[in-house]
């Protein structure tokens, strides 16, 4: 199996990689790791006539604390966001969920933006950023600009980033003290994707009580989707197995899941309860919380 | 079709198993093809072609990857070793040794994957638990083994390099 010809640039540079997309426009892709990019072109899911690699861009890979949030570039490798020592230490639900994609094999190839940009429905990290309230920086010619997680992920496959736009890097706020993230997958047992997937980011009062809750679904939509009702149901209220249990139990709230051959409806309905009860415990755990 | 840095084929310069070599390449072509057909290294496998199985697993820089899943343009300028370069002619890697002593292999259609996977893992981590192996070979399958004894031999293998490690 190979893909259709195309055209290849090895973009030397960001200006470089916008010159082209701007010139190429719909016919040509940007490769990052290929492993989305890849397997749909062998497959010929996908023919773009050229493809812009931006393997050799430099600057566009590492992790770093850039005053509140942790910038972490577009090209950063899975492998390195679960192993990166800044990431473990103040964000290890971002680790979690990077140490669970794929396979080690995958996770060393397979970049962060790759993951963002494609959008799959399936996909581990666009639940994880969702929760921990992360936004997206977009360069084009005329400049930059930051989108929020939840206004980025519109669709199945389907972001806010224009024909014209490369995804630079990924910004996410550092939690207060007092908080902890965490993210629960239910694999798919053939392909290892998300059937159900939660991240939870709970912002804790030394007194034991939920200041804030942030708690994204994955495998549930076409996008990321916010348990509202979760939230609500956990703000303000002592962190206990009860509470985190009732609240977690309206996860699925208003949602219409979408069904596959493995997974139906009401079974994903039933599921995300239980991965939002055991991602926002590890959270509260992880905030001090004794449970 | 004539784009300003377009065309049919694209110069590469890659170093395989210490060895240099220059190359004018499709963009199309996959890796793995790359290293089977032009260089002649066919120890690499190809089993599914859609890059589940791990067959195909070769060290790009250090890390375990799946060379069908790799365009040969990407390793323009990278250091690649496969299955035939882990050890000087004659001589076999420990983890090769590990899948002799411990039978962990029955066909031999993965194993060249499972060492380059193993090579990695013991590369990172010299002393890991069963699980710790088990989950580091998620990518590469085996139809024959039962992968009972592929974790034996791994298990052979980190304990000869780390007996070596402390009398050298
Ligand atoms: C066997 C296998 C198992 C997998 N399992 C999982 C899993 O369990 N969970 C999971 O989440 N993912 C999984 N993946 C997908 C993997 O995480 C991919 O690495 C990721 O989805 C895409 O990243 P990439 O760098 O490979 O992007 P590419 O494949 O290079 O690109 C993907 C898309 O994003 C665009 N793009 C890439 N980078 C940018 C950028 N910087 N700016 C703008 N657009 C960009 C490309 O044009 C393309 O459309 C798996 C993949 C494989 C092959
Ligand atoms: S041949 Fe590459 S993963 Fe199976
Ligand atoms: S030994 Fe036959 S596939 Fe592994």
């Amino acid at each position: 199996m190979f893909p259709a010809s195309f055209g290849y640039f090895a973009a030397r540079s960001l200006e470089e990689a916008l010159e082209l997309l701007t010139e190429y426009g719909e016919d040509a892709k940007l490769l990052a790791g290929g492993h989305s990019l890849i397997p749909a072109m062998k497959l010929r899911l996908a023919t773009p006539r050229y493809l812009i690699d931006l393997g050799r861009v430099p600057g566009l890979s590492g992790v770093r604390i850039d005053g509140e949030a942790l910038a972490i570039g577009a090209l950063t490798a899975h492998a390195d966001v679960a192993s990166s020592a800044i990431i473990r230490q103040r964000l290890p639900g971002l680790a979690d969920a990077a140490s669970v994609i794929g396979d080690v094999q995958v996770r060393n190839r397979g970049t962060i933006g790759g993951s963002v940009a494609h959008a799959d429905p399936a996909a581990d990290l666009p639940v994880i950023l969702t929760a921990l309230g992360a936004s997206f920086v977009l360069a084009s010619p005329s400049g930059k600009r930051t989108v929020a997680a939840e206004d980025f992920f519109i669709d199945f496959y389907t972001t806010a980033l224009a024909p014209n736009e490369v995804l630079t890097g990924i910004r996410v706020p550092l939690p207060p003290s007092g908080a902890g993230a965490a993210y629960a997958k239910l694999p798919h047992p053939a392909s290892g994707y998300v059937v159900v997937s939660a991240g939870a980011l709970i912002i804790r009062q030394p007194s034991g009580q939920c200041a804030s809750a942030r708690v994204a679904l994955g495998g549930m939509a076409g996008r990321p989707l916010r348990a509202g009702a979760t939230e609500t149901a956990l703000q303000g209220k002592a962190l206990t197995p009860q509470v985190i249990a009732a609240a977690a139990a309206k996860a699925a709230e208003g949602s219409d899941p979408i069904e596959d051959a493995y997974a139906s409806a009401e079974y994903k309905r039933q599921v995300a309860a239980v991965y939002a009860r055991r991602a926002i415990e590890s959270a509260a755990k992880r905030a001090g919380q004794k449970i | 079709m004539s784009g300003k840095m377009e065309r049919v084929t694209v110069p590469i310069n890659v170093t395989v198993n210490g060895v240099k070599h220059e190359a004018e390449v499709e963009p199309r072509l996959l890796l793995v093809y790359f290293l089977r057909e032009h260089l002649g290294l066919t120890g690499t496998h190809v089993g599914c072609d859609t890059s589940q199985c791990g067959a195909c697993t070769i060290h790009m820089n250090g890390r375990a990857v799946k060379s069908c899943t790799v365009l040969a343009v990407q390793a323009d300028g990278v250091k690649i070793t496969t299955i035939e370069g882990l050890a000087p002619e004659g001589t076999l890697h420990p983890v090769q040794e590990g899948f002799r002593e411990k039978h962990g292999l029955q066909c031999g259609y993965c194993t060249p994957g499972m060492i380059m996977t193993a090579v990695h893992l013991l590369e990172t981590n010299s002393s890991p638990t069963e699980e710790e192996i088990r989950h580091a070979l998620e990518g590469n399958l085996c139809r024959c083994t039962g992968y009972i004894h592929i974790v034996e031999a791994i298990q052979w293998a980190a304990q000869r390099m780390r007996s070596s490690h402390v009398s050298s």
